[in-house]
């Protein structure tokens, strides 16, 4: 459906009109010790040569709300809602709902962590993974 | 109804609870212009004042526009997904596109009043009643 790829890389067709996606609930594995619903962050992965990259929709997080974090190749995104300001409000009608964010994957590449980066830009959390510049391959013994 | 949050810990819970009860009230649909656009609103009432807010995470500042005009409130940008050259796509789920919405409320707007904030991929419109629309009490004489 995209564009051909330009010079500055592949763009999605912006012509096309948008449609509604409703919200995907977590399905929980376990249970979070935070009381209300999360929600699964719509994701986009890309590879390049030096990084894997994710890219994340989090409306409403804020910075300091994000939580990433890499352990046994599991790579796990946390990101909370502020929701302190529907206080004095009252709603009339509603087309979603609000609650927290989290969403894990599992990475086959080795990562080098300590150059992880993040950006977040309205609404939208880009992590950059540099791949471990030498992967080495592993020599099994058979013992 | 007024949401108090007594529990911090119930809090949200009340408050998706409340949303959800709101899902169905079909608010919109006595107006022209229905629901279920992209993009999708969440509306609230401030004394005789509404908010809609709406969830539209990356899109820009630049590529978004908001009319009001009367009762109608027209909401409109794109919004476009893209990726470095030579870049391997593991999983492409974010949208991408145009989008136009218009939606009447149920009370004329002041246009010169309204208040538009865009922030973390979330725009909250903040819509006065027009001062002409409030009811007036009328003595009876």
């Amino acid at each position: 459906m995209g564009k051909q790829p330009n010079k500055k890389g592949a763009t999605m067709a912006q012509s096309k009109e948008m449609a509604v996606r409703e919200k995907k609930e977590v399905a929980a594995k376990e249970e979070k010790t935070i009381p209300g619903r999360y929600f699964v962050p719509p994701a986009d992965i890309y590879e390049t040569d030096e990084a894997l990259a994710v890219v994340l929709e989090m409306p409403g997080v804020e910075k300091k709300d994000i939580e990433v974090s890499l352990e046994n190749d599991v790579l796990t995104v946390d990101g909370r809602i502020d929701f302190s300001k529907y206080r004095d409000v009252e709603p009339v009608y509603a087309e979603y709902n609000v609650g927290h964010y989290a969403r894990s994957f599992s990475l086959s590449d080795r990562i080098d962590r300590d150059k992880i980066s993040a950006n977040i830009e309205d609404g939208v959390l880009t992590l950059t993974l540099p791949k471990a510049k030498a992967a080495q391959p592993k020599r099994i013994s058979i013992g | 109804m007024s949401l108090i949050f007594s529990d911090p810990f119930d809090a949200l819970s009340t408050f998706q609870d409340a949303l959800d009860a709101f899902r169905t009230s079909g608010w919109l649909d006595a107006g022209p212009s229905g629901a279920g656009a992209y993009p999708p609103m969440n509306v609230f009432r401030k004394g005789d004042d509404f908010i809609v807010i709406t969830e539209i995470p990356g899109v820009k500042k630049s590529d978004l526009e908001v009319q009001v005009k009367g009762r109608t409130l027209r909401l409109a940008g794109a919004k476009s997904v893209g990726y470095p050259e030579k870049a391997a796509v593991h999983r492409r789920e974010r949208l991408a596109g145009r989008f136009d919405r218009a939606v009447a409320m149920p009370v004329e707007i002041d246009p010169d009043g309204v208040k538009a904030e865009y922030r973390d991929g979330i725009l909250a419109l903040y819509l006065p009643r027009a001062e002409s629309d409030k009811p007036r009490s009328i003595k009876v004489g």
